[in-house]
This record gives structure tokens, C-alpha cells and sequence, in this order.
């Protein structure tokens, strides 16, 4: 009996091993690396220096935590009355509606934003539309809401699918329970779509703040050079002449922190219910 | 409120979709802008076609992609099946934590630290260009392999115990038992888990920015052509991409639509023969 | 007693997708009554509960509530409280805020909420329950949450929507009891909606056998069972043998060959009729002793009673007994005037109340409670 189960017992050790290892090769290890490189200086002596050398670009990282914040907001704001709307079709018309958020996901993002500038810009066709009309020229780039819109246009199916996904299985027996109870529109969906549909929102908000947060193309091409964002340090720290490989991943570690700070935040909101988050 | 939500509707339709109009319409100008539409050509589609450039990175992007999906599924299978038979604890539990780091750190973080890993072996072997194609296919199997365990891992949990003690009982081995019935479970997730994987690897930019060195695909060198005005070949290339897809998704949800409707249908006479 | 009404519909009809659910439907129920919708799946009878809740509106119709006109009337402003049929409990409050909301909606004090609360998880025998999850209660725990939540609004109607269907036997019975015993105690109209004509017979005072989206017979569960009103209800409700005869005068009627005396009066003069004859009102006497003669084709024990198949002329009578008889045997029959009912022809005659293709498979047939929510539910 224990040679059998010993046997069975190897059997899942030898069916694992080459998963753990290559789990801790390339996902736990690189961790450890960045780390590392954050806390050494170029001969591999400890240093504090790269942390203390961000104090410089503080005010890129609040930038980048509040425009993504902002971007969150606006995708919750449009993607939660969509769900509710499309929740209400026929199930052929759910999934097409669905189908058709999704496809422009299929588009590389790079495209996708090129074309939104050449929508966008100085001489772009919205501006070449409103010329025709007979009005001015709108500064539609190179600031704030720009990357903003940027952010929310790229990352709203994010938002959309996991609200979507929890709200089309809330019975509706139970808002017209509510409704049956005395609420009214709002009332029902304040007492009870809010907190039942919770943990798609809060998955949601993850997958659009992460993405956000970390961006470093949208904010260069919709923003300009005076709306830079931690994503863009980063790469600047690597992919320019004199890179500088510690201070990135000092900038990394300090990214991975926000995140992880949020995203225990956001997981107490929801702390009880399942399927909270892509987590399984 | 039925024009309030139409309206609603429409609005966000028109905005998700005003960028890829423009890339359909510009794929087809004449002259080279993509801000003023001079006539109607197929010009950048007969370029596309001869930039041979062009063509061998589509092809890089290809190869990676299948080469990282396969890989990914051939690893993701064996590794979902594994940690279906540990026992619960905090090492399944610590297993499950790490194969969910790649989905929710940032790719950036991912990308980046992928990169300083390669460097900092490519420093202990003494080589300074040790990015390129094999660092792009690990760095991508590694961000697909998730997606793969999770796609079958649900299958063999959801699938029915009995079904497989039944087998056992009826003089199956356990391998036996596992080919027969556990697999042909999987095969779904396995299926939906590598299509999945390489459509992410197709799509894929930031992690692949960071691990590619000079071997350039799709994705960067779209990044290192946008800081100029973009060639319309691109236009044409991403058009014709778009288009498959919809086609692909739309006949995949008909069918699957006209799937549902007969089964309901089938439930409905069987209600009225009664 | 001079009772009010407290509903009325009129004239109501409702379609979905070109399909007719209601038909030019008239109820009328009075304050303080158990009144039941009974019908199968399809028929309409949770279309009109909906109708009376406002999840739905009429196409044509009214809908009174005393002496206003409600069609208007949104749920949330009607004194009207649902039981939903799977309960429709909300998950993410425990059973005291379930029970509490329609008060916490009203934004009652908090002593109020917590006296109501108590006062109606006692009327369900549901004490000590107040913080439990709705998913760690059985169902027929879940089915008294649903009532004390749906009452403690005081609502002057209850609404029930097939809500025994999902507990077991037993525990059915034991609710019906329970039902019988709320609806007493505080005095509320119950609207009961339900497939079951057991259950229908035995706790209302009112009856409304539906099909095809009308009423087929209002009534007391004693006259809808001894005086049905044509071939369906008298299929519907109990077993019947409905057998084509011929009213020759008041109080004489002429079926299976022989004249029989009855007790119904009203007919036309040779009026064609259809005839019901329940199985337990038969008594069966040796062959030759009988008004009319028959051959068992089937005879099964049923425990109390035995349960034959008779060939009577061609047709197949069912006939309930406490004496055995075998296979093949020829008997005699004997009806009293008080067992024979004699009911006007409707489109319902010749379609019931043969029993020549009978099997206890076709029983009482269990409607496919997916399918029925599908097709009744609006959303």
C-alpha cells in the first residue's frame, strides 16, 4: 500500500517538476533579479541610491496614479450601464454586443492608437471636420484628457467582459424581488445590482488600473513629452543611449508596490465573495 | 430611455470603432497620408506584398507564435494535470499564487524583468547580446503558460469523479483510465487554452519589447516605425488580419447560436408533445 | 359576513410574440380569501399573478385594486408582496436583512426593523436564525425567509408563485399546513399559484381552474370537484369518466345504453350532454344485477382500494373498489342519482375522461419547471 502510494506520490512529483521549474526560473527568480539590480549599484555593491535618485520623478509617478485612476473611473462609468443594458437582450443580441466590444481587442494596440492620432491631431479628420463646418481647430492632443481617453479606449473591454460576465448571472427574479419590496430604479440597483455585481467590478477596475498605470505608449503618443508616466521612465532607463538598468528596476519595484498596495485595497471591497478577481 | 439607451449604445460603437474605419478607408488611399484621402487604390496591398521586409517579420511573428503556443500547451497540459493531483496545502496554494503573478503584474514588470534576468546570465556567460529569438520564445511561453493551466485545469476539476473510479472499477489502469476519460475532458480547455496562447503571442508588444533584442516582429517594429508617419502598408496588412477575424468570430458565434437555439427548441417540443 | 373586493381584473389580455397568454380574463377575489390559480404550465396562471404584482402590463384590460385603477401602478407602489417561485432570496444579505429590507427601504427606525423582524421570524418558526447566510439554509428554511420577508411589509395581498414546487413530499405537506395556518392567523389574501390540483383542493376557499389562458370554473374546492363545469375541469381535478349521453328531461339522462335518474334539472329538452361519473362513486355488483354491464380488462391494488378497467359498450371506465376483482370477470354497475353530474357539451367533450390508453406514467405529469419560466417569465 505506502509503495503504491509512494509510486503515485512520484508520479505527481515528476508530472510537476518541469512546470515548478519553469515557474521558478522565469516568474519567481526575474523577480528576485529586479530586486536585485534595485539595490546594487554597477559593481553589485549594495546601494539605496536607485530609490533615493526617484525622489526626482515623483511627481510622474502621481501623474501616472491619478490619470489611471481617472481612466478606471471612466470605464467603470460607461461599462456598467452597457452591462446593464445588454444584460436585458436576447441572448443572441448579448453575445454579439459582446462580440463586437471585443473585436477591436483583436487590433494591436499600437494601430489602434496611431489611428486614434491621426483622428485626433492637428490636422486629423475630426479637426478637418469641424474646419468644414466653419469652426475652430480643437487642441484634441497632447494633454491630459487625451491620454486619459487614450487609456479608456484601449482598456474598456477590460472593464465591460468581467461586469458583464457577473451581472448576466444575477437572476432577475431578485431585482424584481426588490422592486416588489418597494424599490425603486435606483434603490434596486443601489440595494441589490451593486453589491451583487461587486466582484466584477472589482476585477474590472484591476484589469484596467494595472494596464494603466504601467502604460508607456499610449501616454507618449495621445500626451506628448509633458505627460510622461512611470511606464515611460522605465523604458527610457532601458532603451536609451546611457541606460540605467538599476534605476528601472528601482522604478519596477516601486510600480510593483503600488499595484500590490492597490490591489489589497480593492480585494477588501470584495473579500467575501467569489470569482473576485481572475484569481482562481 | 429606450433612445436614451440606443443612443448610449451607438455613441460607444461609433467611438471603439472611428479608429479602425479610418485604418480600413486609409488602407485603401491613393497617396501616402493617412490624414487626407486623395482616391481609391490598392496600392499599399500590392506593397505589402512586395516588402519583403515586411513579409519576413509577419513571418517571425508567425513562427514565434506557434512555436510559443505549442510549447506553452505541451507544458500547460502536464502542469495542469499535476497540480490537479497534489494534495490540497500551502504548496498547491503557493503553486496557484505563481502561475497567477504573470496575469496580474504589469506586462511592463514582466517584460522588464525577464530582461534583466537574460542580462544578467548573458553577464555570467560573458555575452552582452544574448537577447533575440530564444529569449522572445521563453519569454513568451512563460506569459502563455498561465492562460493554458487555466483553461484546462477548471475541465479536469469539473469533470466527474465517479467517471473515473467507474473506469478503475471496470478493470482500467490508472493510466488507462486517465487516457479514456480525464484527457478527452481536457481537450476542450486544451484547445480554447493554445488558440488563447497564440493569439496573445500574436498580439503581444510590451513583454516582447523588452525581451527581443534585433529580432524584430510585427508588434515592434510597428513601435519603432509609429515614431514616424506610418507607411499604409501596415494599414492594409492590419486590415486584412481584421477582416479574417471578424469573419472567423462571426461564423464561430452563428454556429454556436444555432447550436443553442435547436437544442432549446428540441426542450420546447418535447414539453408541447407531451 | 359582507365581504369586499379587494381585486378585480377585467377584460385583460396579454401576448407575447403573436402568442395569446390571456384571453379577455375576468377575476374578481375577495379580501381574506385562499385563493388558487390552478392550471398546467402555459396556461396563463402566472401571467396573472404577474399582472396583479405589475411586472407586467396588460395589453387590454384593467386592473382594480379595491376602486383604483393600478394598470400604472408600478410594483414598488403596490400593496402587493411576491413569493417568487425559487424563493428569489437576496444572497448577499443574511436572513435578518433579507427578512428587514422592505422595511430598510422605507428607511423604518432600527427598533421597528429589529421588532418586525423577530415578530415575523417568529410567526414562521424561524428564531435564532437572524444571522445566517440564505445559502446555508435548507429549502424549506429558504421558503419561510421568503414569507417573512414578503410580509413583513403588511401587504393586503400575497402572492405565490408555485412556491412548494421545489421542496420534497413531505415537507410540501407540512407547508401547506403552514400556508393554511399564515394566511389565518394574519388574515391576508393569498394568491396561490400552482400545477397541483391536490394542493389547490386542499388549502383554498377559492379555486380558479385556467386553461389556455381563460377560466374554466371559479369556485369552492368542493363544487369544483362535485360540479364541474365541462370536460376539463372534470379531467383536471380528480379522475373522471366522462361519457357521451343524452339529457331526456330534467332529472332523467340516457348514457351507455340505459336510462339512469340524476339530479341536475335545466337542460334542453334531449340536449346532448356530457356525463362525469367519478371512479370512487361507482358500486360494483355481481353480472346481471347491475343497470348496465361491463368486462375488466385491468385490475391493480392500490392499497386501500383497487383500481379497475371496465369495458363498458366500447368505452373504458376507471372504477375505484375495496373488493377484489380479477382480470376477464364480468360485472354489473349500480349509480345512485347523486354520483351521476351531467355538464353542457363544450370544445373540451370527446378529449378527456376515456381511459383507453391508460397507464400510471401519464399521471399527474411534473412540468419542466425551466421550460415553464422561460415561456411565462418576461424578462
Amino acid at each position: 500500500m505506502t509503495a503504491r502510494r509512494n509510486r503515485r506520490s512520484l508520479g505527481t512529483v515528476l508530472l510537476n517538476a518541469p512546470y515548478l521549474l519553469w515557474a521558478a526560473l522565469f516568474i519567481l527568480i526575474p523577480l528576485v533579479i529586479v530586486l536585485y539590480y534595485a539595490c546594487t549599484d554597477g559593481d553589485g555593491h549594495f546601494t539605496l541610491s536607485n530609490f533615493s535618485n526617484l525622489k526626482e520623478y515623483g511627481f510622474v509617478m502621481l501623474r501616472s496614479f491619478w490619470y489611471s485612476l481617472a481612466a478606471t473611473a471612466i470605464c467603470l462609468l460607461v461599462a456598467y450601464p452597457y452591462a446593464y443594458i445588454v444584460c436585458r437582450f436576447r441572448p443572441a443580441g448579448q453575445r454579439f454586443a459582446n462580440l463586437f466590444i471585443m473585436l477591436p481587442m483583436w487590433i494591436n494596440l499600437l494601430i489602434r492608437t496611431y489611428c486614434l492620432m491621426t483622428l485626433m491631431e492637428g490636422n486629423g479628420l475630426i479637426n478637418q471636420f469641424l474646419a468644414f463646418l466653419g469652426f475652430g481647430k480643437l487642441p484634441l492632443l497632447n494633454n491630459t484628457g487625451a491620454v486619459i481617453f487614450g487609456m479608456v479606449y484601449n482598456y474598456l473591454p477590460y472593464m465591460i467582459l468581467p461586469i458583464y460576465n457577473v451581472m448576466s448571472r444575477i437572476d432577475p427574479a431578485l431585482l424584481e424581488a426588490a422592486e416588489d419590496l418597494g424599490c425603486n430604479a435606483f434603490t434596486r440597483v443601489r440595494r441589490v445590482l451593486l453589491p451583487l455585481s461587486a466582484p466584477g467590478i472589482v476585477s474590472g477596475v484591476i484589469m484596467v488600473f494595472v494596464p494603466s498605470v504601467s502604460t508607456f505608449y499610449i501616454s507618449k503618443a495621445m500626451g506628448g513629452s509633458n505627460n510622461f508616466m512611470i511606464g515611460d521612465l522605465i523604458e527610457s532607463q532601458i532603451h536609451s543611449q546611457n541606460s540605467n538598468l538599476p534605476v528601472a528596476a528601482a522604478l519596477s519595484t516601486v510600480l510593483m508596490v503600488v499595484i500590490l498596495v492597490s490591489m489589497f485595497i480593492l480585494n477588501r471591497f470584495s473579500s467575501d465573495s467569489e470569482g473576485g478577481s481572475l484569481l482562481v | 430611455m429606450k433612445a436614451l439607451r440606443g443612443g448610449f449604445l451607438a455613441l460607444l460603437y461609433a467611438v471603439l470603432y472611428a479608429p479602425l474605419v479610418v485604418m480600413v478607408l486609409f488602407s485603401f488611399n491613393s497617396a501616402r497620408s493617412t490624414t487626407s484621402f486623395n482616391g481609391f487604390s490598392f496600392r499599399w496591398y500590392e506593397n505589402l506584398f512586395s516588402d519583403y521586409a515586411l513579409l519576413s517579420v509577419l513571418q517571425n511573428t508567425l513562427l514565434i507564435s506557434v512555436l510559443a503556443s505549442l510549447v506553452a500547451t505541451a507544458l500547460g497540459v502536464v502542469a495542469a494535470y499535476g497540480i490537479f493531483r497534489m494534495k490540497a496545502g500551502k504548496l498547491k496554494n503557493a503553486v496557484n499564487t505563481v502561475t497567477n503573478i504573470p496575469l496580474t503584474n504589469p506586462d511592463i514588470i514582466t517584460g522588464v524583468s525577464l530582461m534583466l534576468l537574460f542580462t544578467f546570465v548573458g553577464r555570467l556567460l560573458g555575452r552582452t547580446e544574448i537577447l533575440g529569438i530564444w529569449t522572445l520564445l521563453l519569454a513568451h511561453v512563460t506569459f502563455d503558460l498561465p492562460y493554458v493551466i487555466l483553461n484546462v485545469l477548471p475541465r479536469l476539476v469539473q469533470s466527474d469523479r465517479s467517471q473515473y473510479e467507474a473506469a478503475l472499477d471496470l478493470g482500467c489502469t490508472p493510466s488507462k483510465a486517465f487516457w479514456k476519460i480525464l484527457f478527452p475532458n481536457m481537450v476542450p480547455g486544451i484547445f480554447t487554452g493554445m488558440v488563447m496562447a497564440f493569439t496573445l503571442s500574436l498580439d503581444d508588444f510590451i513583454i516582447s519589447y523588452y525581451t527581443n533584442g534585433h529580432f524584430d516582429i510585427l508588434a515592434t517594429k510597428l513601435y519603432s516605425a509609429v515614431r514616424k508617419p506610418i507607411s499604409p502598408s501596415y494599414y492594409a496588412l492590419y486590415t486584412i488580419i481584421f477582416l479574417v477575424i471578424l469573419l472567423l468570430l462571426v461564423t464561430v458565434n452563428l454556429l454556436q447560436l444555432r447550436a443553442e437555439t435547436k437544442h432549446l427548441r428540441k426542450r420546447k417540443e418535447r414539453r408541447t408533445s407531451r | 359576513m359582507e365581504k369586499k373586493n379587494i381585486i378585480e381584473l377585467k377584460n385583460i389580455t396579454v401576448s407575447f410574440d403573436g402568442e395569446r397568454i390571456l384571453d379577455r380574463l375576468d377575476l374578481t377575489i375577495e379580501d381574506g380569501t385562499f385563493v388558487t390559480l390552478l392550471g398546467r404550465s402555459g396556461c396563463g396562471k402566472t401571467t396573472t399573478l404577474r399582472i396583479i404584482a405589475g411586472f407586467l402590463r396588460p395589453d387590454e384590460g384593467d386592473v382594480f385594486f379595491g376602486d383604483e385603477r393600478v394598470n400604472d401602478v408600478p410594483p414598488y407602489r403596490r400593496p402587493v408582496n411576491t413569493i417568487f417561485q425559487r424563493y428569489a432570496l437576496f444572497p448577499h444579505l443574511n436572513v435578518f436583512e433579507n427578512v428587514a429590507f422592505g422595511l430598510r427601504v422605507r428607511r423604518a427606525p432600527k427598533a421597528e426593523v429589529a421588532g418586525k423582524v423577530r415578530e415575523m421570524l417568529r410567526l414562521v418558526n424561524l428564531e435564532g436564525y437572524e444571522k445566517r447566510k440564505i445559502d446555508s439554509l435548507s429549502g424549506g428554511q429558504q421558503q419561510r425567509v421568503a414569507i417573512a420577508r414578503a410580509l413583513i411589509n403588511r401587504p393586503s395581498v400575497l402572492l405565490l408563485d408555485e412556491p412548494l414546487s421545489a421542496l420534497d413530499a413531505k415537507l410540501r405537506k407540512d407547508m401547506q399546513v403552514e400556508l393554511r395556518r399564515i394566511q389565518r392567523e394574519t388574515g391576508i389574501t393569498f394568491i396561490f399559484v400552482t400545477h397541483d390540483q391536490e394542493e389547490a383542493l386542499s388549502m383554498s376557499d377559492v379555486v380558479v381552474v385556467m386553461n389556455d389562458g381563460r377560466i374554466q370554473q371559479i369556485g369552492s374546492p368542493v363544487d369544483v370537484y362535485n360540479e364541474p363545469k365541462n370536460a376539463f375541469v372534470a379531467d383536471f381535478i380528480g379522475e373522471s369518466n366522462i361519457i357521451d349521453g343524452v339529457m331526456n328531461r330534467d332529472a332523467t339522462v340516457t348514457f351507455a345504453g340505459h336510462t339512469f335518474a340524476c339530479v341536475d334539472e335545466g337542460f334542453a329538452h334531449d340536449e346532448p350532454v356530457d356525463v362525469v361519473i367519478r371512479p370512487e362513486d361507482v358500486d360494483v355488483v355481481g353480472p346481471g344485477e347491475g343497470m348496465i354491464t361491463g368486462v375488466i380488462t385491468q385490475s391493480t391494488f392500490k392499497g386501500d382500494y383497487y383500481e379497475l378497467i371496465v369495458e363498458v359498450r366500447g368505452f373504458k371506465w376507471m372504477v375505484q373498489t375495496t373488493d377484489a376483482y380479477a382480470e376477464g370477470q364480468t360485472i354489473g354497475i349500480v349509480l345512485d342519482p347523486d354520483s351521476i353530474h351531467v355538464m353542457h357539451k363544450s370544445e373540451y367533450s370527446g378529449l378527456y375522461g376515456d381511459y383507453s390508453s391508460f397507464s400510471d406514467e401519464m399521471d399527474d405529469p411534473v412540468p419542466d419547471r425551466a421550460a415553464e419560466v422561460e415561456e411565462e417569465g418576461s424578462l
